[in-house]
């Protein structure tokens, strides 16, 4: 990787660990050891689910929160504080800056996925005392979380490019929400007829498709993923991040910083 | 320096004070209020729009719509509720969210179809959820064996029993009981012995400590249902015998050449009233026998409705 942007990823991931982003874990781990101690006691059989849903959920969510308000202010904040114009007096192109903003963001979300992944692992140990092999399929869960993570974090990075972190904030979380219900907006865009059909299909191709990245209900039943799933879940996710950090970089490239 | 310090004293005592007070006035407004945090509400009834609303987390969503469910029925249950009008709904949601969640319908067969204060009295609703899960788990042989379980105990309908019994054995891996259940079906064979047999079945396949408990009380109540007809058989055959009723208990045991006078499943003897009546001595022991029960018992019904 060019020095440059591995030297801007760093640094965001630093700023990210300074920004006590990672306290969240904190916050993660009383969730959990929570839930696997509580729901024993008040409901029926559901022990494990509960520990794999809602860890898997926590995941997924903190980390979309993080890409989000990480995300949104990683161009703009670099702007208000004036940092930008350091950086960018030197050898510092601005499609790397955008790259290693990004790779920095995304480092900082694996890692953070990685612990809270510990976590997982040891409630559903603690509430069913040994691990099967079934239990591998979590693993499937996170790299699906992760590779989300990529779309959310591009996403943010685009809406930063241009706009302010509020309004990024909500095109991004917006973009999340819609992104969820992709599947419907394309069964939407069957449905439809003449102009709508072709508009409706147009905006179902465009929002990403997140859905698809949600295998925790299956994964919490035991029931295995298709390896064709994970290879065409892969190319989307570094398809579509890449389609959105371009267009962050084009827009980037010709925007006005003076 | 010193004002600093005497600040965040005073802050930090404030703080814990205030704190106090407040979980004191929350606990004393609750006591004014004893009903209102157990507020039965389901704002959300539709499951299509809950599944939408979860946003693609509906492991989770399930999971908590079944803890609610079980809550739901628990408490409602504890204060022999006389109607458990949301139970059907929770678990509908519940299993749109997760139609994989077998221990919804499980429940569901056993405590909706019921009639309060064991169940929601439901029973069209609970055969409506066991299709639904059928349907999304066509391989569990389970949930055929529960299904055909209400059409027999609840609906008495033995046709749809039969069948669905029948298709339950065509299910990889089905146990070998579900044969035997579609020929009683098919025979109306005595009803104690199948309904032993059920509920022995569902006592040994479930692995939820309520169904079991449930299963028991039923086993229980059907030894007493038995034992009491027997015994107003004999009652029957000692005054068409001898043209009156006998004078007491011990006169019907000798009689009929028994060992001693029959005990009920705790250990209590049977008694006659001298109406000839045969009655258990601690009808609230058995809450599912429906015979030996005194004239005019009635089940303890809490105040909810």
């Amino acid at each position: 990787m060019n020095r440059r942007i591995a030297y801007i990823a760093s640094n965001t991931f630093r700023e990210a660990v300074r920004d006590r982003v990672l306290y969240n874990l904190i916050a993660f781990a009383l969730l959990l050891s929570g839930a696997a101690i509580l729901v024993g006691q008040i409901s029926i059989e559901i022990e494990k689910l509960v520990v794999i849903n809602l860890g898997l959920t926590a995941v997924s969510l903190f980390g979309v929160v993080i890409a989000i308000f990480i995300g949104i202010g990683l161009v703009s904040k670099e702007i208000e504080k004036r940092t930008l114009y350091t950086v960018l007096s030197r050898p510092v192109r601005r499609w790397e800056f955008i790259v290693g903003k990004f790779l920095g963001l995304a480092g900082t979300l694996v890692v953070n996925t990685f612990f809270m992944a510990i976590g997982v692992f040891l409630a559903l140990f603690y509430v069913s005392h040994k691990f099967v092999k079934a239990d591998a399929l979590i693993l499937i869960a996170l790299y699906f979380i992760i590779l989300e993570f990529l779309i959310v974090c591009s996403l943010s990075l685009l809406f930063s490019s241009f706009s302010s972190p509020l309004l990024s904030a909500v095109f991004a979380f917006s973009l999340f929400v819609v992104g969820s219900f992709a599947e419907d907006l394309r069964n939407f865009a069957g449905m439809a007829h003449g102009i709508s059909r072709w508009l409706a299909t147009a905006a179902a191709y465009l929002v990403p498709n997140l859905s698809a990245f949600n295998v925790i209900s299956s994964i919490a039943h035991e029931q295995p993923v298709a390896g064709q799933l994970i290879l065409h879940n892969t190319l989307y996710a570094l398809f579509y991040a890449t389609m959105a950090l371009s267009g962050a970089v084009l827009i980037f490239e010709h925007r006005d910083l003076k | 320096m010193k004002s600093r310090r005497k600040i965040t004293i005073m802050a930090s005592t404030l703080l814990v004070l205030s704190l106090a007070a407040s979980a004191f006035v929350l606990h004393c407004t609750d006591k004014l209020r004893p009903q209102a945090t157990l507020d039965e509400v389901l704002f959300i009834s539709s499951p299509t729009l809950v599944k939408r609303a979860s946003l693609g987390y509906d492991g989770l969503m399930a999971c908590i719509y079944w803890t609610r469910a079980v809550q739901y029925f628990g408490y409602r249950h504890h204060y022999y509720a006389a109607s458990y009008n949301l139970l059907a709904p929770l678990l509908e949601i519940t299993t749109h969210l997760d139609p994989h969640l077998i221990v919804a319908y499980e429940f569901g067969s056993s405590f909706l179809a019921p009639k309060p204060p064991h169940g929601a009295g439901e029973p069209e609703r609970a055969v409506a959820l066991m299709k639904y899960g059928i349907e999304n788990n066509p391989d569990n042989w389970h949930l055929y064996y529960d299904l055909g379980f209400v059409y027999y105990m609840e609906l008495h309908d033995y046709k749809d029993a039969e069948e669905t019994f029948e298709r339950g054995t065509k299910v990889p891996n089905a146990h070998p009981f579900l044969k035997i259940f579609a020929a009683q079906m098919a025979q109306h064979a005595g009803e104690y012995q199948t309904a032993r047999m059920l509920w022995s079945a569902t006592y040994q396949t479930t692995q939820e400590k309520q169904i079991k408990q449930n299963a028991i009380d039923h086993l229980r109540a059907l030894r007493v249902d038995e034992d009491v007809d027997h015994l107003q058989d004999a009652v029957t055959r000692f005054g068409e015998r001898t043209g009156r009723l006998p004078a007491n208990i011990w006169e019907l045991v000798s009689a009929e050449g028994l060992p001693g006078i029959p005990l009920d499943p705790d250990g209590h003897p049977y008694k006659m009233t001298p109406q000839g009546r045969i009655e258990l001595r601690d009808p609230d022991a058995f809450p599912f026998a429906t015979k030996g029960l005194p004239v005019g018992y009635k089940r303890k019904y809490g105040g909810m409705n």
